[in-house]
């Protein structure tokens, strides 16, 4: 853990000589009242349950944090703060594999329906599991590789350690904590129902207390630079900090029932609370599972490949493009709704001019490599980060051409949105995720090399293989359902009921099933790479990282 | 040093506040006018708030994730309306807090359900779904018939609601205990006054064991009242083209 | 009141919308900035072979 600072890094100190403690113990303070008050007169037993998880996190921060102020040796406030990345690093490879995991059993789930459901068990239902799925991987996993890699990512290209003293560890647990509030919940049935934002009140009013400390942290560490620009990935990074906390906020706007009760209403209804969640729903994958992870690719693509960003105009450009435009695109999943038709058009436009700033960035990340792509032959870890972009543009390439009316009026409500979502979270997001990781682990524990380099080959093929099997069984099962529902017979009928597109889509399910489970495999290969790596153990010894990971760990005073 | 510092501090402010706007525009443009334009919602007859057991169903529905794979709007879609029913209306969604619109069809979509199968069937199928459908892929909900459905909180669910915009009067949210008894039982004193204040809403037992409202009961009723409030007779879609 | 909103947003609102991307293409392709982007674009670099900063 970390010490208040003895010494300032920089002549001015927004990082602080007990502030830090100061500012964290007034939030646990008040959170553990709060927790202690709702768990004595909780008005559902899912509140009081929820309570007691608040309450025991409290009490173990508490606890650390005495011991923490209570321990005399100050540490050396002079290098960059890695401790918290490292953290970052294996919550995000435990959650992933845990998300993977729910997200195979829930695949097996449509496939074998009578194998995986206790009639008496309500939480191993789909309708339970799929919300823990998709946090789980999204906000979960995503979230903690976005703040590990944005943590990093700012102290390295600001060449300042990061701000706030103990603010970035409380950033830390507390969003896991958010994320264990969340996942518990969805088991035990409390959710908002609204996709991609079902914890309730309470929980998203942690969460935003936790991410102002996030934005805090972030822009603390931006002032202290050294540096006079501030490097493109950090603006994709901070337009991920700040419009996320702009969606969560608006988006989860809701009237509690009680205030120590789990239940709430959300203060919009019907059709201006469709285009509000999806406005959130769509700007979910823009600004955290896009800009966020952009951040990411303008790290560490040119760091890993050892050369500049192939054009930081062009970066400039798609970014003020890319976010001007994504906010506008969420009416495209409410084309032939109740929803008026203005908003459809608005949605369906935007949405089309997307393509072209998306491929801004593809180009960019791509472009990198020119003039270096043998590493792509040589190096399984970057050759993973360029297929992630690929992947990249080929999703945002598929994305406008679902949002035209014509075609989502064939692709909504099947599978071929599942599969298009694949296609970015598994062959984008998790594969630049992964790609990072591999460069992080080495250098955060100052590792010569990773264990082997022969498994991060296999988990690159398993994976894609997996992914493959994955799209294209969903594209087929979606394209077919879709078809299905609008066949009519020569009496002009409707050719079938909805059960038989139901059994129509059964091989489907189960090609889908084993992609999901070749992606698992793989993750499981990295993990168990990872930990011999950090153990400092070698297989390979020829194989050496592209980068002498010793360099450059410290950001040395300027003055 | 200092000053240039602050001038560093500023750009990245102005960073912040450059992306706050630039995002914020869209946002306003396409979601502000849908609560100030009139033409948003159509003017229908019959669209009324939840009754207080039509509710607790709801609520049972959305704890249960049934969104995740069934829909609650009819496109206006040449296909759609010939399987499921008239197209959704805007106003049929006007209470709906959240909204269930849905956005995956891994069952059919709900938002007419109400009134074409009967309860027993409801029933049956929400206990074992492939007895009635043996290629269905939706899970067991047996345990719904057990569970005594937890209405203490009936009062406070409609406060909730009448916070956020549903027009519950002082005597619905004061009766809502009440209400919700007399909708499963054909033979209480309330039964006037229940239809009154909820004009079309079921009245019965509808998961069959008059000894417990169930949670089964609930979410049966629920379902039993989508998509049959509006009448379509007297609908004009001409008058509401938008 | 659609109507009005919706003219001005296809006049005005279209207007503003091209003047911002011009800006924005003016800022990127400014040569005067051609020094700025191009020390910006080597930070994740020269981190490592540099490692002090404040030149």
């Amino acid at each position: 853990m970390t010490q208040e600072t003895n010494k300032p890094v920089t002549s001015v100190s927004s990082a602080t000589s007990g502030g830090d403690v100061m500012g964290v113990a007034v939030i646990l303070g008040i959170g553990l009242l709060y927790s202690l008050f709702a768990a004595a007169r909780a008005s559902d037993p899912l509140m009081q349950f929820h309570s007691f998880i608040f309450l025991a996190a409290f009490v173990a921060a508490g606890f650390a944090l005495i011991v923490h102020v209570s321990n005399p040796k100050p540490k050396s406030q002079s290098g960059y703060e890695y401790g918290v990345v490292k953290a970052g690093v294996i919550a995000s490879m435990f959650w992933g594999i845990a998300g993977f995991l729910v997200g195979v059993v829930i695949a097996f789930q449509l496939a074998f329906p009578d194998l995986l459901y206790f009639e008496n068990l309500p939480w191993t239902n789909f309708g339970r599991l799929r919300p823990l799925h998709t946090s789980a991987v999204i906000f979960a996993f995503g979230g903690n590789v976005l703040i590990a890699t944005s943590f990093y990512v700012v102290q390295r290209t600001c060449r300042a350690r990061l701000a706030g003293g103990l603010a970035p560890w409380f950033v830390f647990w507390g969003y896991n904590l958010f994320v264990v509030i969340a996942a518990t919940g969805y088991l035990i049935g409390v959710t908002q129902s609204r996709e991609y934002a079902e914890p309730e009140w309470y929980a998203d009013i942690w969460l935003t207390i936790v991410w102002v400390v996030y934005l805090l942290v972030f822009l603390g560490t931006i002032w202290k630079r050294k540096e006079p620009h501030i490097y493109v990935a950090n603006w994709f990074y901070l337009s991920f900090i700040v419009t996320i906390a702009m969606l969560h906020i608006v988006n989860n706007l809701a009237m509690p029932v009680s205030l120590t009760g789990s239940k709430s209403y959300s203060l919009f209804a019907g059709v201006q609370d469709a285009l509000t969640q999806w406005w959130y729903g769509h700007n979910a994958v823009g600004f955290f599972l896009t800009t966020g992870f952009l951040g990411i690719m303008y790290y560490f693509i040119p760091k890993r490949a050892e050369r500049p960003v192939f054009s930081y105009r062009l970066s400039i450009v798609h970014f003020w493009s890319l976010i001007f435009i994504y906010i506008w695109a969420g009416p495209h999943h409410l084309h032939y709704t109740a929803l008026p038709e203005w908003a459809q058009t608005l949605g369906m436009t935007f949405s089309i001019m997307l393509w072209m700033p998306s491929w801004g960035g593809m180009i960019n990340g791509l472009m990198t490599l020119s003039g270096a792509w043998d590493k792509l032959r040589t190096d399984p870890v970057i050759r993973m980060l360029v297929v992630s972009v690929a992947f990249y543009g080929m999703s945002t390439f598929e994305g406008p051409l679902m949002s035209i009316r014509a075609v989502n009026a064939l692709s909504h409500y099947t599978d071929w949105t599942i599969g298009h979502v694949h296609s970015g979270a598994l062959g984008w997001v998790a594969y630049i995720s992964f790609g990072a990781i591999y460069c992080l682990v080495p250098w955060l524990w100052k590792r010569e090399s990773l264990y082997s380099k022969a498994m991060v080959e296999w988990h690159f093929w398993i994976s894609t293989i997996g992914i493959v099997l994955y799209i294209t069984s969903m594209w087929v099962s979606g394209i077919m359902q879709g078809l299905m529902w609008r066949a009519t017979n020569e009496f002009g009928f409707l050719e079938h009921s909805f059960v038989e597109t139901v059994a129509a889509m059964h091989p489907y399910y189960i090609i889908r099933a084993c992609g999901g489970t070749l992606f698992l495999i793989g993750a499981l290969i990295m993990a168990y790479n990872l930990y011999r790596t950090i153990r400092g153990d070698v297989r390979d010894p020829e194989y050496q990282s592209a980068l002498a990971p010793f360099r450059g760990m410290t950001p040395a005073a300027a003055e | 040093m200092l000053s240039k510092h602050k001038f560093l501090e500023k750009h990245s402010l102005a960073l912040v506040i450059g992306i706050l706007i630039t995002v914020s525009i869209g946002g306003i443009v396409q979601i502000a006018p849908l609560f100030y334009l009139e033409s948003t919602i159509e003017e229908v007859e019959g669209v009324r708030p939840y009754s207080p057991l039509e509710l607790a169903g709801r609520n049972i529905y959305v704890r249960e994730g049934c969104y995740v794979c069934h829909s609650q709007q009819i496109r206006a879609l040449r296909d759609e309306v010939e399987r499921y029913g008239h197209y959704s209306l805007a106003a049929e969604s006007m209470y709906d807090h959240p909204f269930q619109w849905g956005s995956k069809r891994s069952g059919p979509d709900l938002a007419r359900v109400g009134g074409k199968y009967s309860d027993e069937w409801h029933r049956q199928h929400m206990i074992d779904p492939r007895s009635l459908v043996p290629e269905s892929v939706m899970p067991p909900y047996a345990f719904l018939q057990e569970r005594a459905l937890d209405y203490s909180q009936v009062e406070a669910w409609l406060k909730a609601n009448r916070a956020v915009g549903v027009p519950y009067s002082d005597e619905m949210i004061e009766k809502a205990d009440q209400h919700l008894r007399a909708q499963v039982d054909p033979f209480s004193d309330y039964y006037d006054e229940f239809l009154a204040a909820y004009p079309k809403a079921q009245i019965r037992d509808f998961d069959d064991n008059p000894r417990q409202i169930s949670e089964m009961d609930a979410l049966i009723a629920y379902l039993q009242i989508l998509g049959t409030m509006v009448d379509f007779e007297t609908y004009e879609a001409e008058e509401n083209y938008r | 009141m659609y109507e009005t909103l919706a003219q001005f947003a296809q006049t005005w609102g279209l207007i503003m919308f091209v003047v911002a991307f011009v800006l924005v293409l003016v800022y990127a392709l400014a040569p005067g900035n051609r020094k700025k982007f191009e020390s910006a674009r080597r930070i994740p670099l020269e981190e490592e072979e540099d490692d002090r900063v404040g030149k």
